[in-house]
């Protein structure tokens, strides 16, 4: 209960799919061998925190941003270049981290102070302007980014594959670096998800909330809601760099497509909304229906578009082509914001014939 | 230029000329940094006709906010529809468009436009009546559910057309430019000035002239008043926006001849480019919208010969400085 900051999942059924999910994380080194899982579980864990953080905005303080692969990019791209130019040491790994946390911060805070002041909708369309930019000055800029090319680094010696921690005769399976990186991944995104969890049932979640809910009100109140959300915005940031961090480290590698790309923005957007905005427990739920729908839904519908094909429908086979996979997730996602705008979660907490129309807007 | 920019305590219908003067001062403050005279009337040129196309794609949006409220984030679809629904006619006359006549170009080119602006259009009474009545008034949600509808049209167009850049060459009397002394002035160029001017000119008559513009315009000031007074203002603002998505098929097939291809993706930088305008221009004023359109053009074509590297972000600067001048954009239309 400390842990959970008193705020239970609340449902018993999501508590089990909580627990089911986090249990066969916590796992999978054990029991799916194979770089896949691996992978699969990795994204997970960083893509739930990254949705958290996400959550931390657009559900519990109702503003949309289309900045936040920025920072996740600015955090992977930090410790990508550190690694890249000083080597493969820890320093290496301390400077990433020192210098991509507080760029995220301030550019966070920037951003907030000018464009925070107004409408929702205004800061949506700063946020996507700015992040456009700012990807065009990340390819631009190759002598440091690599440009499209991203940069490819080295870990240091501990976190390396090659490096066997336990050997397999011990424990069934080999303990190596690869698995000590996973294990901190899956550390770091746990602690991250409780802290946001710690962050929003505080007194300062509680006016995110109000604001949420009544801007004008809670100003009246006497809160400085332009304080409240700038500083929820530097947070988001903080905790989307370290995400962008443990993406970098995970996959050895920082590019516009992997940490910067618009449709990232649009994956975790899918994410929150389909796990359910407002609750934090929704971005593991969303993270992991996305990014396992990602990685097997489409070998799936490789071969429903080869039925359609052979049965020789019109257009189905194109729409069913495993490309086409954001096509069906996007029409969840907008089923979702209708019919369900809380999420699985919120549908879970509410029970089969609850009222799920006090979402956020 | 400061006496003007001064903000008067009341709204007065004074005609407000300082945001008029921004882009020529712009322009005549770019000769000397450009150097030649020939290379400035091109630069000038060039960012009169971007201008003017993303004006056209622009002025749907910004009036639909201004009138409900409702800000589009799926609005860049209709663009790339509209340059793929031109296609289909474009591509199977493409005989008649290389042809060297204007006029069997434009037997070709005007049929193209017209079904690129009807379907654009009935996509976007589908996308109201689906995507927008249901969250009216909910803007976080409007801004979910029309980005939602962003992914699924550009995934149902790379289903449909593939994710393939489809080249699309300009119509043979359209290509080469008009030689004046020592500058070259592209002939399309020049078109998509008349295009964009035409559009402007019958947007501010029907606005200021007709009995509907009479009712927008007073709808953008005051929803609850037009509805009292009885008129059905929903009815309206669907009209308008069905007239916003066919401008923007209209600025996607412009675009698409400009760029001479046609790409699913071809509306992310675009829709960055129309919000920034927007968002200088104020929400909801056509004026400002057009004016906002020509400065971003500017700073992208001037900035791209001067500083190269820097286009896209030389934008955010722009509007950074002009929200600084004029926190609500050029003209605030919108109390809001």
């Amino acid at each position: 209960m400390m842990l959970l900051s008193g705020d239970p999942p609340r449902s018993r059924v999501l508590t089990i799919v909580l627990l089911v999910i986090i249990l066969a994380l916590a796992a999978t080194p054990f029991i799916f061998p194979g770089a896949k899982a691996m992978n699969v579980a990795a994204k997970i864990c960083i893509f739930a925190a990254l949705v958290a953080s996400y959550d931390l905005l657009l559900g519990y303080t109702g503003t949309v941003s289309f900045a936040h692969t920025m920072f996740y990019g600015i955090g992977s791209y930090a410790i990508a270049i550190a690694l890249y130019t000083m080597g493969p040491n820890w320093g290496a790994v301390a400077t990433g981290i020192v210098i991509g946390l507080p760029l995220a911060a301030l550019l966070a805070l920037a951003i907030g102070l000018f464009s925070l002041r107004v409408a929702a909708i205004f800061f949506a369309m700063i946020t996507l302007a700015v992040a456009s930019a700012f990807q065009v000055l990340a390819s631009q800029m190759s002598w440091l980014t690599g440009g499209e090319d991203g940069r490819s680094f080295q870990l240091p010696d501990l976190l390396r594959p090659g490096t066997v921690l336990i050997p397999k005769s011990l424990i069934g399976f080999e303990f190596n670096g690869r698995t000590l990186t996973f294990y901190l991944v899956f550390v770091a995104s746990t602690l991250m998800i409780l802290a946001l969890l710690r962050v929003v049932n505080s007194p300062f979640g509680r006016v995110l909330q109000a604001i949420r809910e009544n801007r004008f009100r809670a100003e009246a109140l006497g809160f400085r809601t332009v304080f409240h959300l700038t500083y929820a915005n530097c947070l988001a940031a903080l905790v989307a760099a370290s995400a962008g961090i443990l993406n970098a480290l995970w996959l050895r590698y920082a590019g516009p497509d992997t940490s910067l790309s618009f449709s990232i923005m649009l994956d975790i957007l899918l994410m929150v909304v389909i796990g359910g905005m407002g609750t934090i427990y929704g971005a593991i739920i969303g993270a992991a229906i996305f990014i396992l729908a990602q990685n097997y839904l489409q070998s799936l519908m490789g071969v429903a578009s080869k039925a359609a094909g052979e049965a020789g429908l019109p257009l189905l086979p194109g729409l069913l082509h495993p490309d086409r996979w954001l096509l069906w997730l996007g029409l969840l996602f907008i089923a979702s914001v209708y019919f369900f705008p809380t999420g699985v979660v919120g549908r879970l907490r509410s029970g089969r014939a609850g009222k799920t129309s006090d979402a956020a807007h | 230029m400061t006496e003007l920019a001064a903000n008067d305590p009341l709204p007065k219908p004074k005609r407000d000329l300082a945001p008029i003067l921004l882009p020529i001062a712009l322009a005549l403050a770019m000769i000397p940094l450009v150097g030649s005279t020939s290379s400035w009337v091109t630069l000038t040129v060039a960012s009169l006709a971007m201008g003017m196309m993303i004006f056209i794609m622009a002025s749907g949006l910004t009036l639909v906010f201004g009138l409900m409220d409702v800000l589009n984030f799926g609005h860049g679809a209709f663009i790339a529809v509209g340059a793929y629904i031109g296609t289909l006619i474009l591509l199977p006359f493409a005989a008649a468009m290389q042809a060297d006549s204007l006029l069997a170009n434009l037997a070709v080119l005007v049929p193209a436009i017209l079904l690129a602006m009807a379907v654009s259009g009935a996509l976007g009474l589908v996308v109201e009546r689906v995507l927008i009545l249901p969250v009216y008034g909910q803007h976080l949600k409007q801004i979910l559910m029309t980005t939602g509808g962003l992914i699924v049209a550009e995934q149902t167009m790379y289903a449909i057309w593939g994710p393939a850049i489809i080249p699309l060459p300009l119509p043979a009397s359209l290509r080469g430019s008009f030689i004046l002394g020592d500058v070259a002035i592209a002939k399309y160029r020049v078109l998509a000035m008349l295009v964009g001017l035409a559009v402007f000119i019958a947007i501010q008559l029907v606005l200021n002239r007709s009995k509907i513009g009479l009712l927008i315009r007073a709808g953008v000031e005051n929803r609850e008043m037009v509805e009292a007074l009885g008129y059905r203002i929903r009815r309206l603002f669907l009209g308008v926006f069905m007239t916003g998505s066919a401008l923007a098929g209209l600025g996607g097939v412009m675009w698409a001849l400009y760029r001479e291809q046609v790409h699913a993706s071809m509306s992310d930088d675009l829709t960055v480019l129309i919000f920034i305008v927007v968002i200088i221009g104020g929400l909801g004023s056509i004026g400002g919208c057009f004016i906002g359109a020509i400065l971003v053009a500017m700073v992208a074509n001037y900035g791209g010969f001067l500083v190269p590297k820097l286009a896209l972000v030389s934008n955010i600067l722009l509007m950074v400085a002009i929200l600084m001048w004029r926190p609500r954009g050029l003209y605030a239309v919108t109390s809001r």
